[in-house]
C-alpha cells in the first residue's frame, strides 16, 4: 500500500542502507507531497532513524538515491533541517540554551563570521516560539528532557528551512512539551513546510500525522493516514520481522565484506 | 628575590624571548586542549606527545644537529602518523579506542627511547641537551627556536579563532554539523593537525612527556569556573600562561632544572585550587552548603520540640529536657540554643526555654510542612500512616514557601495529618 505522488518534495528511490555489514533498510521507495506532516512508525530496529540519517547523508547508501525538491541533497542543504535524537549529544557541553539555538544560523554565516545581532534576535524569537525565552541563559545540562527537546526544535526553527526531519522528538518528553511540539508542527505544515517525524507511539500517530510511513526493514506502507492505518498493515509492520530478510542479513554479516556495496 | 626581579623586569633580551615563546606555546596548547578536552579526547593528546619523540631523534640523526626546522618536521611526522594509526586501528578493528591509544603510545615512545639511547652512546658533542626534549628546558630556547616554535603556535591560535564556531559545532553535535553541510571529516583532520602542531611547539620548552598536561589540565581547571565555552577558553589560556611562565622562571633560577615538571606542578596546583574553591561546583562550597543544611536541621528540631511541648500544654521546656532529644550532641545543642536566643526566636527564663512569637511562627512552619508532607504521601502515594514519618522528617527542612503553597492547594488546605494531629496555621490561637 504505497501511494506515490506527483511533484514530490521528497523522493526516496530504491534505497538500501547498511551499518557496516549489517543491512538495515531494503529497497525503500516512496514519495512525499508538499506540506505533509509525516510520521515514520515501526518496531525497534525497523530502521526508522537510519532512514532519515540516510536521507541526510549521514549514512553510506548501498543502493538507490534521494532527491529533495527534485535536486541532490548538497544543492538544497540550506532548505533542510535535521533534528537528531536528544540522547545523541552530551548535554554537559558548556553552552546556554541560546548558544544552541544560534547553532541553527551557523551554516548561513560561512567562515569567519560570528553570530551577530540579527542571528541573536532570530534565535530569541525561536526560543519564544517553543516557550523557552525564560531559559535563554540557562546551562543546557540544567534543563529537563522536555526543555532540551524544545531547544533542539528551536534550533531547527532558526534554520528557516522548508523541510524538517526530526528523530524521535517525543521520546522522553513531558505531555505538555509533546502537545506544544505537535501544535507547532501543525502550524508549520499549514504554512506549506514539510515535516517528517520518527515516532514510536502507534496510538498517538493517527492524531498527529496526515501521512504515515510504516517501516519494518522494508517499506510496509506509505500514504495518507486514513488509508494506511489498517489492521492488516499494522500486523505486517509490528508482527515480527520478515524471516527471509533476517536470514539474508545474517548471511551478509558472515561474509568478510558487504556485497551490497556497489 | 634578585632572580625574580631580574627575570620579570625582562631587561635580559634572552629572558624576554623565553617568556614570549612559552606564552605563545601555552596559549596554543590551552586553546587546542580546550576543544580536545570537551571532545573527550584527552588521551589522544597524551599519545601524540609521546609519539613525537622518535621523530625528534630521527630528525637529529638525519640533520646531525639540533636544527629546529628538522626537529619540528620529524616530530610532526611521527605525531601525525600516530594519530592516523590510532584512528585507523580503532575504525578497522573491534578494539576500543583506549586500548589502541595505550598500545600506540607505548610503541612510539619505546622506539623513541631506543633511538635516544643509541644517539647518546655515540658520544657526539653536538648531542648535549638532546635529553631536554624529554622534560623540556625553556631557558635553552634561542632566537631561531623562538621563530620556528612561535610561528607554529601563532598559526595554531589563528586557526582555532577562525574555526571557533565550526569546531564548537562538530564537537557538540557532529551529525547536525554534517547535516548543515559542514565538511566534518576535513575539519576533524584540520583539528588533529592543529593538535599535533600544538604538541610539537612544546617539545623544547616543556618536553614531549609532559606536554599532554599543558593541553588538558588548563581546560579541566577552567571547567570548574564557568559554563560558557568562551570563558573556559580564556581561563584555560590564562592558567596555561601563568604556569608556563612559572616553570620557565624556576628553570632560570635553579641551574639544570627542567621546565616541564614545574609547569605541570603549577598547572596541577591551579587545577586543585579550582576543584576546591571554584564557585558552586567546588568541593569547599559543597561542604559549606551541607554544613549549613545540617545546622538548619538541628535548629528546626529545637524549635519543633518546643512547639510539641506547647501542644501538650507546656509553655516551657527545661534545657535538660531538650538536651535529651539530641543525645551525643549536647555541645552543638547548647550553641544553637544561644544562637536562637540571639535571633529572638526563643526566650530563656532561668533554665526554662520558651518560644517567642516569631519563634512560634517558624516552629509552626516546620511542623506544618512535616504534617502536610505526611498527608501528601498518604493521599497521593497511597502510603500507610505508619510509613510516612521518616520521609516527612527530611522534607520539613527542604520545602520552599512556593512548594508549600502548591502542596497545601493540592491537599485542599487540610486541618489534620494522617495521625489525626492538627496541622498548625499562623492564625491559630
Amino acid at each position: 500500500m504505497i501511494t506515490q505522488v506527483q511533484k514530490p518534495v521528497l523522493e526516496v528511490h530504491d534505497l538500501t542502507v547498511s551499518y557496516g555489514r549489517n543491512p538495515v533498510l531494503w529497497n525503500i521507495d516512496f514519495t512525499l507531497p508538499k506540506g505533509s506532516l509525516a510520521g515514520i512508525i515501526g518496531p525497534n530496529g525497523a530502521g526508522k532513524s537510519s532512514l532519515i540519517k540516510a536521507i541526510m547523508g549521514l549514512l553510506e547508501i548501498n543502493n538507490g538515491y534521494i532527491k529533495v525538491f527534485d535536486q541532490g541533497l548538497n544543492e538544497v542543504r540550506k532548505k533542510i533541517s535535521y533534528v537528531p535524537q536528544r540522547e545523541s549529544v552530551d548535554w554537559d557541553f558548556p553552552a546556554s540554551a541560546l548558544d544552541i539555538v544560534q547553532m541553527g544560523t551557523y551554516h548561513k554565516l560561512g567562515l569567519f563570521r560570528r553570530p551577530g545581532k540579527a542571528e541573536k534576535a532570530l534565535a530569541l524569537d525561536c526560543l519564544k516560539k517553543v516557550g523557552m525565552e525564560k531559559y535563554r541563559d540557562r546551562q543546557i545540562s540544567e534543563l529537563s528532557g522536555g526543555q532540551q527537546q524544545r531547544v533542539f526544535i528551536a534550533r531547527a526553527l532558526a534554520q528557516q528551512a522548508e523541510i524538517y526531519f526530526m528523530d524521535e522528538p517525543f521520546a522522553g518528553v513531558d505531555i505538555s512539551t509533546e502537545n506544544m511540539i505537535v501544535d507547532l508542527l501543525k502550524d508549520m505544515t499549514a504554512e506549506g513546510k514539510t515535516v517528517i517525524v520518527v515516532h514510536h507511539d502507534i496510538h498517538s500517530a493517527p492524531k498527529y500525522f496526515d501521512w504515515i510511513i510504516m517501516l519494518n526493514m522494508y517499506l510496509v506502507a506509505s500514504g495518507p493516514t486514513e488509508k494506511v492505518l489498517t489492521e492488516a498493515l499494522l500486523e505486517k509492520t509490528f508482527g515480527g520481522k520478515l524471516s527471509l530478510l533476517s536470514d539474508a542479513a545474517q548471511l551478509i554479516k558472515e561474509k568478510g565484506f558487504n556485497p551490497l556495496k556497489s | 628575590m634578585e632572580d625574580f626581579v631580574y627575570f620579570f623586569s625582562f631587561q635580559d633580551p634572552n629572558v624576554a624571548m623565553v617568556v614570549a615563546g612559552i606564552t605563545l606555546l601555552s596559549i596554543s596548547a590551552a586553546m587546542v586542549g580546550t576543544f580536545t578536552f570537551l571532545d573527550k579526547k584527552a588521551l589522544l593528546g597524551d599519545a601524540i606527545s609521546h609519539a613525537v619523540l622518535p621523530g625528534v631523534c630521527l630528525a637529529f640523526m638525519f640533520a646531525g644537529s639540533k636544527n629546529p626546522y628538522w626537529i619540528v618536521l620529524g616530530a610532526f611526522i611521527t605525531g601525525a602518523i600516530s594519530t592516523y594509526a590510532i584512528e585507523w586501528i580503532s575504525n578497522s578493528t573491534k578494539l576500543k579506542e583506549d586500548t589502541v591509544i595505550a598500545a600506540v603510545l607505548s610503541v612510539f615512545f619505546g622506539i623513541g627511547i631506543l633511538l635516544l639511547t643509541q644517539l647518546q652512546q655515540t658520544g657526539d658533542a653536538a648531542l648535549s641537551g638532546l635529553d631536554h626534549f624529554l622534560f623540556g628546558n625553556a631557558i635553552s630556547i634561542v632566537y631561531e627556536d623562538l621563530m620556528v616554535y612561535g610561528i607554529l603556535a601563532l598559526l595554531v591560535i589563528i586557526c582555532i579563532l577562525v574555526f571557533y564556531k565550526e569546531f564548537k559545532l562538530i564537537i557538540f553535535n557532529p551529525s547536525f554539523a554534517e547535516s548543515v553541510g559542514l565538511p566534518v571529516k576535513r575539519l576533524k583532520l584540520l583539528f588533529n593537525t592543529l593538535l599535533v602542531m600544538a604538541v610539537v611547539t612544546g617539545i623544547q620548552a616543556i618536553g614531549v612527556v609532559l606536554m599532554a598536561a599543558l593541553l588538558i589540565t588548563p581546560p579541566a581547571a577552567a571547567r570548574f569556573w564557568s559554563n560558557r565555552l568562551h570563558v573556559i577558553l580564556m581561563l584555560a589560556v590564562l592558567f596555561a600562561v601563568l604556569s608556563g611562565i612559572a616553570g620557565a622562571f624556576i628553570s632560570f633560577a635553579v641551574p639544570h632544572m627542567p621546565t616541564g615538571p614545574w609547569v605541570v606542578m603549577a598547572i596541577s596546583f591551579i587545577a586543585f585550587a579550582s576543584f576546591f574553591f571554584a564557585g558552586k561546583k567546588g568541593i569547599l562550597s559543597k561542604w559549606y552548603n551541607q554544613r549549613n543544611y545540617q545546622q538548619k536541621i538541628h535548629r528546626d528540631h529545637i524549635l519543633k520540640s518546643l512547639f510539641q511541648a506547647l501542644e501538650k500544654n507546656s509553655k516551657t521546656l527545661e534545657k535538660d529536657e531538650i538536651m535529651e532529644y539530641f543525645p551525643g550532641k549536647e555541645k552543638l545543642t547548647r550553641t544553637y540554643i544561644s544562637k536562637l536566643e540571639q535571633e529572638n526566636k526563643i526566650e530563656l527564663e532561668g533554665e526554662k526555654l520558651k518560644l517567642t512569637p516569631s519563634g512560634l511562627v517558624e516552629a509552626k512552619r516546620v511542623v506544618r510542612l512535616h504534617r502536610l508532607w505526611e498527608l501528601y504521601l498518604a493521599q497521593y502515594l497511597n502510603l500507610a500512616p505508619d510509613h510516612v514519618h521518616d520521609m516527612a522528617e527530611k522534607m520539613e527542612h527542604l520545602l520552599t514557601p512556593e512548594l508549600e503553597a502548591k502542596l497545601d492547594a493540592s491537599l485542599d488546605y487540610p486541618t489534620q495529618d494522617p495521625h489525626h494531629s492538627k496541622i498548625p496555621r499562623d492564625n491559630d490561637l
